[in-house]
């Protein structure tokens, strides 16, 4: 089953990389107020359990894809 | 057995400050060597263990995540439960925030560009086995170079930090958008410390300081006291 998960800078921390891309923005002449940059990450499980799965990539965020002291992620399992 | 206590530094894919570290090493009394990074366990003699600068695993993911992760990092956390003195230079500093052993986390720098030059550091607390043959409020010349070298904590650990002595150098001016200018800060027991400067490129004067042999020759006092206390 296929999944992704997005990993955003935590609210509250400044994201520099946001701020040049919403800079760059404004300067292109978008009416833009603020830009936050983070990551995905699509991801091909074994597993067709999307509670499993959950819980798999849950851990794996923990493990790795995600530092918690600066950011936040959110899951998203195909069919769920 | 040699005099010179063994130094053991751990070699990532990607490490490139390896050979420099070894080099300096060895010109304060201490015996260099490598361990690669997929090894299960440091070699039995050695005393200290040095995670050194460079870009492991291209910086995938987040500075030093991956490396976090690599075998050797089970034996490093099991040498550094035991009291052992680990020193993490630059990325080293980063693969030891995200193996948790240091607290806080590296971010990219907050003006977004590369920084490689001398930085002048302030010595905060020398109660720590790497400062100990500094003074406290000393001024410390080394070159930094990197482009994630803001470190980060809540202010919540960041206070509590300080009030322990964990925070063991800060910039003297802002050089990254570390917060509270910190360039190097211990674990709780103290036997743990990262810094993004490099003071093996500093042990030398005719390559403009010599300041960063002070804590690599405090680094190598405390692998002679390491295998004093930890016989093998």
């Amino acid at each position: 089953m296929k999944a992704t998960v997005l990993i955003r800078p935590k609210g509250g921390i400044l994201d520099p990389q946001g701020e040049a891309v919403g800079h760059s923005l404004k300067k292109l002449g978008f009416d833009v107020r603020g830009a936050r940059v983070g990551r995905v990450v699509d991801l091909e499980l074994e597993t067709d359990d999307v509670e499993v799965a959950r819980a798999e990539i849950h851990k794996m965020c923990e493990d790795l894809l995600a530092n918690p002291l600066i950011e936040s992620f959110e899951i998203q399992v195909d069919g769920s | 057995m040699t005099g010179r206590p063994l130094v053991a530094v751990v070699v990532f894919p990607g490490s490139n400050d390896d050979r420099d570290a070894a080099w300096a090493l060895g010109s304060v009394g201490a015996e260099p060597t490598f361990v690669w990074h997929e090894e299960l366990s440091l070699p039995e003699r050695a005393g200290a263990v040095v995670l050194p600068g460079g870009f492991s695993y291209g910086d995938y993911l987040r500075t030093g995540a991956i490396a976090s992760t690599a075998p050797v990092m089970a034996a490093v956390r099991e040498f550094a439960a035991r009291g052992g003195p680990v020193l993490g230079i630059c990325n080293g500093f980063q693969v030891l925030c995200e193996a948790r052993l240091l607290p806080g986390v590296l971010r990219p720098n907050r003006q977004l560009e590369f920084v490689c030059r001398d930085a002048t550091v302030r010595v905060e607390s020398t109660d720590n086995p790497f400062l100990h043959r500094c003074r406290v409020g000393q001024e410390l010349v080394i070159p930094v170079k990197h482009g994630e070298g803001a470190w980060y904590a809540d202010e919540g650990t960041f206070m509590q930090l300080a009030a322990r002595g964990q925070i063991v150098l800060r910039y003297a001016e802002d050089v990254n958008g570390s917060l509270g200018n910190v360039a190097g800060v211990v674990n709780e027991t103290g036997n743990v410390m990262g810094l993004m400067p490099h003071p093996e490129h500093a042990v030398d004067p005719l390559l403009g300081s010599a300041d960063g042999a002070l804590l690599l020759a405090a680094l190598v006092d405390a692998a002679v006291a390491q295998r004093v206390a930890v016989p093998v």
